[in-house]
């Protein structure tokens, strides 16, 4: 079993023996028939769940629709609209503060947990028990941390309350409801993400750190001068996966504050689902979704440009 | 950067640092490594703690627990909030307990969550597979243009495709059905074929070269051959997939509407809606919170070392 995913995690090594294999035998006819054969469900299933309402989606946002009609091809006006809409700024604010505090700390925290466990246990148990928070879903981590979290009966309250300290509105308040929902999401996320960056430190030969502590490097010294360098083409793909999936953030804000106090945790897939399900705005709805849509893909191209994915040092 | 540049053979620096080892005496403790030890075992109990609490606030009274919120163990311990989020207790009953009195049943939402997540998982997992061997073993025209198209779509935001996706199967009259909730997932997800083609892509063509030989096609090929070699890949896929599926909670809640469709995200939510905001039933909550998580726990724990391990750059790409 180990072998397999052995084979799996160094698959661009196996695609590149394929290719070769494969450009050997040029000569063999196509296999067109059967590939339709194999390919055919998983093609109808892109074709209608991916590529057909990728464009749809498209459409829907320069209409005027609200559900129950046709809609109404009304051009840019969705767009322009959106630029003039304070709620959208609000939405957008929101969420990049929601997805700077999730993703710092969660980085920091997973690349801790990981240098740690590289240096401390390769145990199975102890990475079972770091991603056991991943295993919930973001509503059960959610709903978890929303009653220990709790004004009165919250159990991180009765302790600030028995150390002296104020009790704290963590989700009611206007200026800790956002952080709240970060921490909470680190929390879920930074295990997996730990564990991911475990993945990527068992590249770095031991035989590195062998040496730098011949050297008589410290292990400080070692953290910043060897793994943090080395560990960067992964750390920018970790990033990608992290960000992207940050600025989705719904559920918990679902469960938990539905976009309240005020509109203090309104973030921008909540305020999509308002307009287009509360409101009847689903045009309007899906012209905020392309935004997003368009955020997400220049923060993965521009992620993986400035992070400089794919070199890494060892090679 | 120059002990990377020039790095020592195995060799030499396992003897170098065994003599390291030796003149610094037998492992002496190392107060870096304790302190390092104390961080880690504070990181597993934050982990842990709040699973800990999840069982203790279920299995209290919801009334008691206002008078008590700092207690470490169950107050006045109960499983009234068990039977009261399965249905089985009397509106009195569980009244009288903390709970709303609206009828419940995670019984039926843990039913539909099952049904969901594992048809879901499993007609992902076998059209997908189907896919990525087309992808990996046969040449067609066209093949790579195709695969590179269905990795594209692991950049479109869920949130985008599911307003016109929600279009479509309420058009189709599927809200509210399982067909709905499941066919989106059913057929392939872009990650799916990727994990597998990459898998597939290492099998050595000698044992394919042989089995066509005796006269074996490609469909005998695959079942045959491929299928039971990939077992341990694509169970490892399929948990994965489940985990996906049965933590889901956009879709549904735009189609799973009703009481027979309804999984027990949504329904976690609906429930939370529903407790009085003074006065929660926590504990009927929490009880329905470990319902809604216990079946994954199980899963992980006779998995618990494949899917640890299977977390890596699979799970990156």
């Amino acid at each position: 079993m180990s072998a397999a995913t052995a084979d799996v995690a160094t698959g661009t090594n196996a695609s590149g023996a394929g290719a070769t294999q494969g450009a050997g035998r040029r000569p063999r006819r196509s296999d067109l028939g059967v590939a339709l054969l194999f390919i055919l469900p998983a093609l109808f299933g892109f074709v209608v769940f991916y590529l057909y309402p990728t464009f749809r989606g498209i459409y829907f946002s320069l209409t005027r629709y609200n559900v129950l009609g046709k809609p109404h091809f009304i051009g840019f006006g969705n767009y322009t609209k959106l630029f003039a809409d304070p709620l959208f700024w609000n939405a957008m604010k929101v969420t990049v503060e929601y997805v700077v505090l999730n993703i710092v700390f969660q980085t920091i925290l997973a690349v801790a947990i990981g240098v740690l466990m590289q240096r401390l246990t390769k145990s199975t148990a102890v990475r079972a028990v770091i991603l056991l928070p991943f295993l919930i879903s973001n509503v059960i981590a959610a709903l978890l941390w929303f009653l220990m979290l709790d004004f009165q009966v919250g159990i991180i309250n009765e302790m600030l309350a028995g150390l002296g300290l104020d009790r704290v509105t963590f989700f009611g308040g206007d200026a800790t409801a956002i952080p709240t929902i970060a921490a909470v999401n680190v929390w879920r996320h930074m295990g997996y993400t730990a564990l991911l960056v475990f993945a990527g430190l068992q590249t770095i030969p031991d035989y590195v750190y062998e040496a730098a502590a011949v050297d008589g490097s410290t292990e400080w010294r070692s953290f910043w001068r060897i793994t943090l360098p080395l560990l960067r083409p992964i750390l920018a793909l970790v990033l990608v996966i992290t960000v992207t999936g940050s600025f989705q953030i719904f559920d918990t804000v679902s469960v938990t504050t539905r976009g309240g106090p005020g509109s203090a945790t309104r973030v921008i897939q909540y305020y999509i689902i308002q307009k287009g399900f509360q409101e009847g705005q689903f045009g309007y709805a899906s012209a905020v979704s392309m935004i997003l849509f368009i955020i997400l893909a220049i923060i993965a191209v521009v992620q993986l440009r400035l992070l400089r994915a794919g070199e890494s040092d060892l090679s | 950067m120059a002990t990377i540049a020039t790095p020592a053979s195995p060799t030499q620096t396992s003897l170098a640092a065994q003599t390291a080892e030796g003149t610094r005496g037998r492992k002496p403790i190392n107060p870096g490594r304790v302190v390092a030890w104390a961080c880690l075992v504070v990181i597993m109990l934050v982990t842990l703690f709040p699973f800990y609490w999840m069982l203790r606030t279920s299995l209290s009274t919801s009334t008691s627990l206002f008078l008590h919120p700092g207690d470490l163990g169950p107050v006045d311990a109960t499983l009234g909030a068990y039977k009261r989020v399965l249905g089985l207790a009397t509106t009195a009953e569980a009244q009288a307990q903390g709970g709303s009195g609206a009828s419940v049943n995670f019984l039926l939402y843990l039913r539909n969550s099952v049904i969901f997540a594992v048809v879901a998982t499993a007609g992902q997992v076998f059209f997908s597979a189907l896919a990525a061997y087309a992808f990996a073993r046969l040449r067609w025209p066209g093949r790579d243009l195709v695969f590179f198209v269905f990795l594209t779509a692991l950049m479109v935001p869920q949130i985008f495709t599911a307003l016109p996706n929600f279009i479509l199967i309420k058009n189709l009259g599927l809200l509210g059905t399982f067909p709905g909730l499941i066919a989106p997932y059913f057929f392939m997800t872009p990650f799916a074929i990727f994990f597998l083609r990459q898998f597939f892509l290492g099998i050595s063509r000698e044992i394919e070269e042989a089995a066509k030989l005796d006269g074996a096609g490609h469909l005998r090929l695959f079942f045959g051959i491929v299928l039971p070699m990939s077992a341990a890949p694509i169970t490892t896929l399929a948990i994965l997939t489940l985990i996906n599926m049965w933590n889901e909670y956009l879709w549904p809640l735009l189609v799973g509407t009703n009481d027979d469709s309804r999984v027990l995200t949504v329904a976690l939510g609906v429930f939370k809606q529903q407790t009085p905001n003074t006065g929660p039933d926590w504990a009927g909550l929490m009880a329905a919170v470990l319902i809604a998580a216990l079946p994954l726990l199980i899963v992980f724990l006779l998995f618990a070392k494949r899917v640890v391990n299977s977390i890596g750059f699979s799970g990156v790409k």
